[in-house]
């Protein structure tokens, strides 16, 4: 009855016309928050209106045309069938136009392109499927994935009506942090395959490639909360890695950046500690849920010819450092989870996989072990980072 | 060839009547313009309901958030094979089954230059978009990486992804046989009066159209293999670890893809010139300008590629230059649909199917022309890009465009062909269906797109269910009336309403091409001998 109604809703404001429907339907770009971001939509008005206007002329004369000149009216056809004359003219005029869109763009394209003179750099890696932040300057480093929420409610099947979960697909766990009124300039990159970087209300997108990297920059006048998404396919969960920015006066944000470091170093001193198994065991339910469930299932049963399960797996149940080892540098469709994963989530959700989803090893890993491997052997991608370094198209 | 013919006949006086065999053998072995014509055309109507099919898939599962039916990964294949199935398996291969069948009957020829090659370039066809359809069931499933088939990620395909580099192999090999054959055909076997600007647009059209397969299907071969070598031989083409670039592949990608999606709308532009003055009474409007803007939209083709990757971080000067020369484009595809507006200006209209179908066409089409502009800005790009803006876009200069002429020319020329009048009752009944709900079906997207809705994602945040539903209906509705379609193709070769048809079906027709002058239908072989008069009414 609800979905009949909204249905209903809909059809009538369409036939009310497209002005009405604006208070309640975004139909048109939205201006953003940024100088850039309203110079971009006052271009896509600009050739809106050209496009209009264009529409209006050619397709009036056409429906003139039909209406009049039909054999039913008794209208007799002319033979008349060229004329240099009218050629020219409709090339020219056209092409004077197009001068005329051009300048605007090509201004606001090289304000795009200015990324000097940031106040602050914030480098973008692109993970299948969630965002790595580092707040070059501060050292302030996290992932950033889909809000478990939405999670839970966009599984197949989930039953969860995605109407009750708030911002449903457009939450994370980790939001971007940035002050106001700061020339921030972002870098991207990706640690596996493309991705794309989209808030619309910045104005802008930009790839993140595997071995390169783009920069772009924004200057946010506004405090707020800003949400985008993944616009690059990017694999199975594509749909499933929004992206949101916060962004805060920079008293604000000097607290966020203090509390962010107390983060880590409450982190630090939570991987020294000792863990008992149960511990760990339900701390890594969650870590699993997050980061395993949409490709291992829920319930450690894979999914045939994509994903292997988990319960009763050779790996699983076999000798842990090879678990560790795999789990670390990841294998083909496998993400290397070496450097996303805290030592304590990482160590958590190695001890529940062997202890859990119908497996039943018994044994465990300590989070200070998982710390001294990443001491002793950073993982690929670190070096891979360096390279990308010194190739840099830009 | 006239040399051969001539020695057979005087060797084998008891052959002179070249019948089809007989059964289905008739249809395997043929190298007769009309029956390959009708393979190429049955095959493509088939793949359209595939194709469409797919789209159901996607449309059923956006019609709601949430995930209802099917995985994100499943969904990743459907709008991956449906891209390649209407690309290749329906578009492509429903113009060249026009071309078989209407080139050499409007150029006054007996039959392709190269029939044998004619036959082997159909069943290629099939192989190809046979093979690609077979990794739908194997391991791994089937590609999902999006019909662009960008590395890294398409390198994550299962077992799936050296079959579709076969079949991408299969169907180019297909696409330039058929070019070749084309080429062949109109520059040698013209009638003698059939000068190169005598020639109907949809021959010029389908001319230009058949030098961009030459020069753009190998490059495509050219960058699978490399996707093949980089997965199971080592190198390193698209992967930066080992000094590769993944842009790389996007360029070659595009140098191929650009011109390829004008593949798909020239001969469509061919075949639209080609209706409007049979039904405006009218010669076309500014044949040679249309000849001249169609060249330069295949030359502009070649250099606006990597407007599509606006968003990959090309140096500012790169980004202006394909900027402008985008913007160039407008240019001589504004003429093309000034000409068809002047076109029909003071003539003497009637709105038969066909008329109906190319009038659409050339608004619908516009209205994707202009956002096609909207997208030449590089700045509004990096809004517009992959988003389901872009998703309207080039859908309404497929579906409303390409499709519907597809469409028209179906009822244009299916009495002709079948010597029977389809049923025009029910010919409007299904234009007026799909004309109305291919908008219900991406006019709303543009919304979405400008709302922030990026492609390519089975399930999106509330706030755009609405439009998604709208569009869900729509895609129902459209996808459901093209079986009115296919009865009327049936029952117009069945025979049709019983209505007597005409040599030239419709109304002062032979004014303005050659196939009007042949029985309807036509007989096995035609133009034996080339006709003396062409029509000069156009020029």
């Amino acid at each position: 009855m609800k979905k009949a109604k909204q249905l209903i809703a809909c059809v009538i404001l369409m036939a009310m016309g497209l002005e009405s429907a604006h208070a309640a339907y975004d139909l048109n770009l939205m201006q953003g928050v940024t100088q850039i971001s309203h110079d971009v939509y006052d271009l896509h008005m600009l050739i809106l209106w050209i496009c209009v206007f264009i529409g209006i002329a050619v397709f009036g004369a056409m429906f003139y045309s039909i209406y009049y000149h039909r054999k039913s009216r008794g209208h007799v056809a002319s033979q008349f069938h060229e004329s240099t004359k009218i050629e020219i003219l409709w090339t020219i005029i056209p092409t004077l136009i197009l001068v005329g869109m051009a300048i605007p763009a090509t201004k606001t394209m090289m304000e795009l392109n200015d990324v000097q003179d940031a106040d602050m750099s914030i480098k973008v890696t692109g993970w299948q499927w969630k965002w790595e932040y580092e707040y070059l300057d501060t050292g302030v480093h996290f992932f950033s994935s889909l809000d478990e929420a939405s999670n839970r409610a966009r599984q197949l099947g989930s039953g969860i009506d995605p109407r009750s979960v708030p911002h449903y697909l457009l939450n994370v766990d980790h939001p971007l942090v940035i002050p106001v009124k700061k020339k921030i300039r972002f870098l991207f990159t990706s640690a596996d395959v493309l991705h794309s970087w989209w808030v619309p209300d910045l104005g802008w997108k930009k790839d993140a490639i595997p071995g390169f990297i783009n920069d772009a920059w924004t200057y946010v006048e506004k405090p707020g909360t800003y949400r985008g998404q993944c616009t690059e396919l990017c694999g199975k969960d594509h749909g499933f890695m929004p992206i949101v920015v916060i962004a805060m006066e920079q008293a604000d944000y000097d607290n966020w950046v203090a509390e962010q470091k107390g983060l880590v170093a409450d982190a630090n001193a939570a991987a020294e500690k000792e863990w008992s198994k149960d511990e760990l065991i339900a701390k890594g339910e969650s870590v699993y849920q997050n980061n395993c469930a949409s490709c291992h299932m829920a319930d450690g049963a894979g999914m045939a010819g994509a994903f292997p399960a988990l319960t009763g797996s050779k790996l699983v149940n076999g000798d842990i450092n090879s678990q560790i080892d795999l789990v670390y540098k990841g294998k083909g469709m496998m993400p290397a989870f070496g450097q996303m994963l805290s030592e304590v989530d990482f160590a958590a959700v190695i001890t529940y996989t062997r202890n859990a989803l119908g497996n039943a090893v018994g044994d465990s890993v300590q989070p200070s072990a998982i710390k001294s491997l990443k001491s002793s052997a950073p993982a690929q991608t670190d070096d891979k980072d360096e390279d990308d370094k010194d190739e840099g198209n830009t | 060839m006239s040399a051969v013919v001539t020695e057979h006949d005087d060797h084998h006086e008891h052959d002179h009547d070249h019948g089809p065999s007989k059964g289905l053998l008739r249809w395997l072995i043929t190298t007769n313009h009309k029956d390959i014509g009708t393979l190429y055309l049955l095959f493509a109507l088939a793949m359209f309901f595939v194709g469409g099919t797919m789209a159901l898939v996607i449309r059923a599962e956006l019609f709601e958030p949430g995930l209802q039916f099917v995985q994100p990964q499943f969904f990743n294949s459907m709008t991956t094979m449906h891209a390649l199935v209407m690309v290749f398996g329906a578009v492509m291969p429903a113009f060249v089954g026009l071309a078989n069948w209407m080139i050499p009957m409007m150029i006054g020829a007996p039959d392709m230059a190269l029939p044998r090659m004619n036959n082997m370039s159909f069943w290629l066809l099939v192989a190809g978009v046979l093979m690609l359809a077979s990794t739908l069931f194997m391991e791994g499933g089937a590609p999902a990486s999006g019909w662009t088939l960008y590395p890294p990620l398409v390198l994550q395909t299962g077992a799936a992804l050296p079959f579709a580099i076969f079949s991408v192999h299969l169907l180019g090999i297909s696409s330039i046989m058929g070019a070749i054959n084309i080429i062949a055909t109109i520059f040698n076997m013209r009638a003698p009066a059939m000068t190169l600007m005598k020639m109907p647009l949809f021959v010029w059209t389908w001319l230009i159209t058949a030098f961009l397969l030459i020069a753009i299907m190998p490059v495509f071969a050219g960058a699978v293999t490399m996707l093949l070598t980089d997965r199971f031989f080592g190198t390193s083409f698209f992967d930066a670890a080992g000094g590769g670039d993944p842009v790389l592949y996007q360029h070659i990608f595009w140098f191929f893809g650009h011109p390829e999606v004008y593949v798909m709308i020239l001969p469509t532009f061919g075949v639209a010139s080609t209706i409007i003055p049979v039904f405006a009474r009218k010669p076309l409007f500014g044949y040679s300008s249309m000849v001249y803007a169609t060249a330069a939209i295949a030359f502009l083709s070649f250099i606006v590629w990597a407007h599509h990757m606006f968003t990959v971080g090309m140096p500012i000067a790169g980004e202006l230059y394909f900027m402008y020369a985008t913007m160039l484009i407008a240019i001589p595809t504004g003429v093309k649909v000034f000409n068809w507006t002047a076109t029909m200006w003071k003539g003497s209209m009637t709105f038969e199917t066909p008329m109906l179908f190319s009038i659409a066409f050339v608004v619908l089409f516009t209205m994707g022309g202009f956002t096609g502009l909207m997208m030449s800005v590089a700045p509004s790009d990096f809004q517009y890009h992959d988003t389901y803006f872009i998703v309207a876009h080039f859908h309404y200069t497929l579906v409303p465009a390409s499709i519907f002429i597809l469409m028209a020319a179906g009822y244009f020329w299916l009495p002709k062909w079948t010597g029977h009048m389809y049923d025009e009752k029910i010919g409007k009944l299904h234009f007026w269906l799909s004309a109305i709900s291919v908008n219900i079906l991406f006019f709303p997207q543009h919304f979405l797109g400008l709302a922030g809705m990026p492609r390519r994602i089975p399930d999106y945040a509330v706030q755009f269910a609405d439009w998604n539903m709208v569009s869900s209906i729509g895609a129902f509705i459209f996808g459901f009336s093209q079986l009115l379609f296919l009865w009327i193709v049936i029952k117009t070769i069945k025979g049709g309403t019983g209505e007597a048809v005409t040599d030239e079906v419709w109304e002062d027709a032979s004014k303005h091409g050659l196939e009007w002058t042949l029985p309807s239908p036509p007989p096995y072989h035609t133009f034996t001998t080339p006709p003396e008069i062409v029509p000069t009414e156009h020029f």
